[in-house]
């Protein structure tokens, strides 16, 4: 049949089980804007690129499969970079299309043209740019199977305009992928899992330290297996967070600058770490010289380069999680660490409880009183997307997420202005899912505009804004080092409330601890997009902090009312 | 110390510039980097020195197996090889020296491929050490331009490029898209 490079592109998109995408049409990609309108894929209009690229990233993180973004060249093209860098580094399976000057213009300055492929070189798992038209199935078919396939990631593929406008009789390819320099399925070898077998048997203080690679290997039920039979304790990374109920007796919390004391003294401590799907970022380990010392290190992880990058591990497991543990368990006997488990457990001294507790009601409101509050009021059940800062540790310390993929952030970028956008992105993933976005008043605002997004696909996503008049975890650090000189932290906002209003939407604001349910439920009931802006305490900072490249057990303690501060 | 990588990869646009960008980005120090064909038509060949004190060779190795377009690595220190590096040495020659210059393209074995009243361009092949040396010799002529091809090394003995195990984790042994060099 004649086929259009245009409708090959959405031909293969269908082919892929694609049923939505997220882009902003502009010139070079008209052409396959114009032949979308005859193919049965949802297109979210988003209002800048990088929403986009961040609500198809929201889109995979929800379980939604590969997320697409399309944009057109030129600065299109370059506002998807932050959000493809922000897939990148979370290991997010995206497809990108761009489109691009046509191929005789290539190379001559053409308006709008740019070099996204290479700009996106280094962000990528892989790029492609397409010149000529027999190329195009080909390349959109590796395009999806290397982002969603071994560990995922974002992949572009730039296609010039002459390619979406000529003809070719086509049929869809069938044939297997043939990318013979591509390996996504590693494997270990028996003897590495014989060693591993000898060493966690052996260890007397284990620990497991689960990341991400758990919820996007689907390895939940493994990893509980593992814990429940070798009674290990679990330590959590950001982005591991929903891979292992929060409410389970061996899930300690989270680890790191931000980690409870008692989680971060357990893997100090520990003879064993068993480190699954999580890559020793510098936010977990702190001071690398100091890390662990007691401990020898075994590494479950999909991706050979990220072994030994950072924590030299005494045995590396390279292989998908869920199957090389399937492999692991039938070998392990059961243990007993009843000793470790209990002097783990006095390690807990409730600094995140005591910071709840010791918050007097004297009429201002704390963000742990909120995030608290909205995690009983939803009972828990809330697919959570936080933006980065304050509000971002806050959330992954008081809210208890017990289920996989409740919990979206951008944790290796950091990337402020994520939450709004990728919410949209979740909720079109899960639209019966109660999706809440948590974020400060300045990440908010980077990406403030998608709220007319949500508004014109009639999406129901709740916001609180945890607004504290400050760029809070800047100013946090100013605080703690740089004697208190506020450089540019303290920030002015609009009314949020008026915002929301201003796009048709619900806002709602809250100053007080005793308004937070009542308007948490009202939120719930209402139709379409609400937002509260909640009114905290302008100055508090998140506790406990281990400083940047400190022993990850020299942590900055909240000041309670007989200990102003201490370390130990 | 010096540490010797092959590298094969697919013959795709780019391909270079993708092998380039990881080491920058990585901060892989490289001491040189040649590429060529090899016997199989879609398929070249890439031989990168690095100074494996400073880097550590086996990340370099994971790095860039994780390319989409490398096929396959080794790394030659582990195994007898042959390494040779090329030089063009364009070396002043006066009628008074140019006997004597002469006498020294002998003992190294060089060759002598442009002769001019001023000056003659002496090719030379042999590892980087001789090639060293016989630079250093060249020098109190005078030498007005030189260049060198970098490194390019293969394994002694037959059979193909020997397999890798990457990261101590027997990692070559992938899935039913993995082909190896001869299969490719």
């Amino acid at each position: 049949m004649k086929r259009t490079g245009a409708q090959i592109i959405w031909e293969c998109l269908i082919h892929e089980g694609v049923e939505v995408v997220f882009g902003y049409p502009g010139g070079t990609i008209l052409p396959a804007y114009d032949a979308m309108i005859d193919y049965p894929v949802r297109h979210v209009l988003v209002r800048h690129e990088q929403g986009a690229a961040h609500a198809a990233d929201g889109y995979a993180r929800a379980g939604g499969g590969v997320g697409v973004a399309i944009a057109t060249s030129g600065p299109g093209s370059t506002n998807l970079v932050t959000g493809i860098a922000t897939a990148y580094m979370d290991s997010s399976p995206l497809v990108c299309i761009t489109g691009q000057v046509p191929s005789k213009l290539i190379g001559c300055d053409a308006f709008q043209e740019i070099d996204i492929t290479g700009i996106t070189l280094p962000i990528c798992k892989h790029n492609y740019l397409v010149t000529d038209i027999n190329d195009l199935t080909r390349v959109i078919r590796e395009a999806f199977y290397i982002a969603r396939s071994g560990r995922p990631g974002p992949v572009l593929v730039d296609i010039a305009k002459d390619v979406q406008m000529t003809s070719m009789d086509w049929e869809y390819d069938e044939s297997p992928i043939r990318l013979p320099g591509y390996r996504p399925h590693p494997q270990p070898l028996t003897r590495e899992l014989e060693q591993a077998v000898e060493m966690i048997q052996a260890a007397k203080r284990p620990v497991i330290l689960a990341g991400r690679g758990v919820l996007l290997s689907g390895a939940m039920p493994e990893l509980r297996e593992l814990v429940e039979k070798t009674q290990t304790p679990v330590a959590m990374t950001l982005l591991g967070i929903g891979g292992f109920p929060a409410g389970h007796p061996l899930n300690l919390g989270m680890m790191g600058m931000h980690g409870e004391a008692c989680v971060n003294k357990a893997i100090q401590q520990a003879d064993l770490l068993l480190a699954i799907g999580m890559r020793f970022d510098d936010r977990v380990t702190g001071s690398l010289q100091n890390y662990a010392t007691q401990a020898r290190k075994i590494h479950f992880e999909i991706d050979p380069a990220e072994v030994n990058k950072n924590v030299q591990v005494d045995l590396a497991l390279v292989g998908d999680l869920g199957e090389t543990l399937r492999q692991l368990l039938p070998y392990l006997q059961a243990c007993d660490h009843a000793g470790w488990i209990e002097e783990v457990n006095e390690f807990r001294d409730e600094t995140v409880q005591r910071d709840i507790q010791n918050r007097p009601d004297d009429g201002s409101l704390y963000a742990a009183h909120v995030i608290h509050d909205l995690w009983r009021s939803t009972k828990g059940n809330a697919l959570v997307v936080s933006d980065v800062g304050q509000n971002q540790m806050w959330t992954a310390q008081y809210y208890k997420h017990n289920d996989p993929y409740t919990y979206i952030t951008s944790g290796g970028l950091g990337t402020m202005g994520f939450a709004l956008p990728a919410a949209i992105g979740a909720k079109v993933a899960r639209p019966d899912a109660d999706v809440w976005v948590i974020a400060g008043d300045g990440g908010f605002q980077m990406t403030q505009a998608e709220l007319s997004t949500a508004a014109q696909e009639g999406l129901k996503i709740n916001i609180a804004i945890i607004n504290n008049g400050y760029l809070g975890m800047v100013r946090q650090w100013q605080e703690f080092f740089y004697e208190r000189r506020y450089a540019a932290t303290p920030m002015r906002s609009p009314d949020f409330v008026k915002i929301a209003e201003a796009h048709g939407l619900t806002g709602l604001r809250v100053t007080r601890r005793s308004e937070i349910e009542a308007a948490v439920r009202q939120a719930q009931e209402t139709d379409g997009t609400v937002l509260i802006d909640f009114r905290v305490e302008a100055e508090d900072s998140v506790y406990p902090m281990v400083p940047a490249g400190a022993a990850l057990d020299k942590m900055i303690r909240r000041p309670s009312p007989r200990v102003m501060v201490e370390t130990d | 110390m010096q540490h010797t990588l092959v590298a094969l990869v697919e013959d795709r646009p780019g391909v270079i510039n993708r092998i380039a960008s990881l080491f920058r980005r990585r901060a892989f120090n490289i001491q040189s980097i040649t590429a060529g064909p090899t016997e199989q038509p879609g398929v070249s060949r890439i031989t990168i020195v690095i100074d494996s004190t400073e880097t550590n060779a086996e990340r370099v190795m994971a790095n860039l197996l994780n390319q989409v377009y490398v096929i396959q690595v080794a790394d030659l220190a582990q195994v007898p090889s042959v390494r040779r590096d090329l030089a063009l040495v364009k070396v002043s020659a006066s009628p008074d020296s140019r006997s004597l210059i002469m006498q020294l393209v002998e003992v190294y074995r060089a060759r002598i491929v442009d002769v001019n009243t001023e000056s003659l361009v002496v090719e030379i092949t042999g590892n980087e050490d001789k090639i060293d040396n016989f630079v250093d010799v060249l020098k109190p002529f005078g030498i007005q331009e030189m260049v060198r091809t970098g490194v390019v090394a293969m394994a002694r003995g037959s059979g193909p490029m020997p397999r890798i195990n990457g990261n101590g984790n027997g990692n070559g042994n992938g899935n039913g898209h993995k082909q190896s060099y001869a299969e490719a």
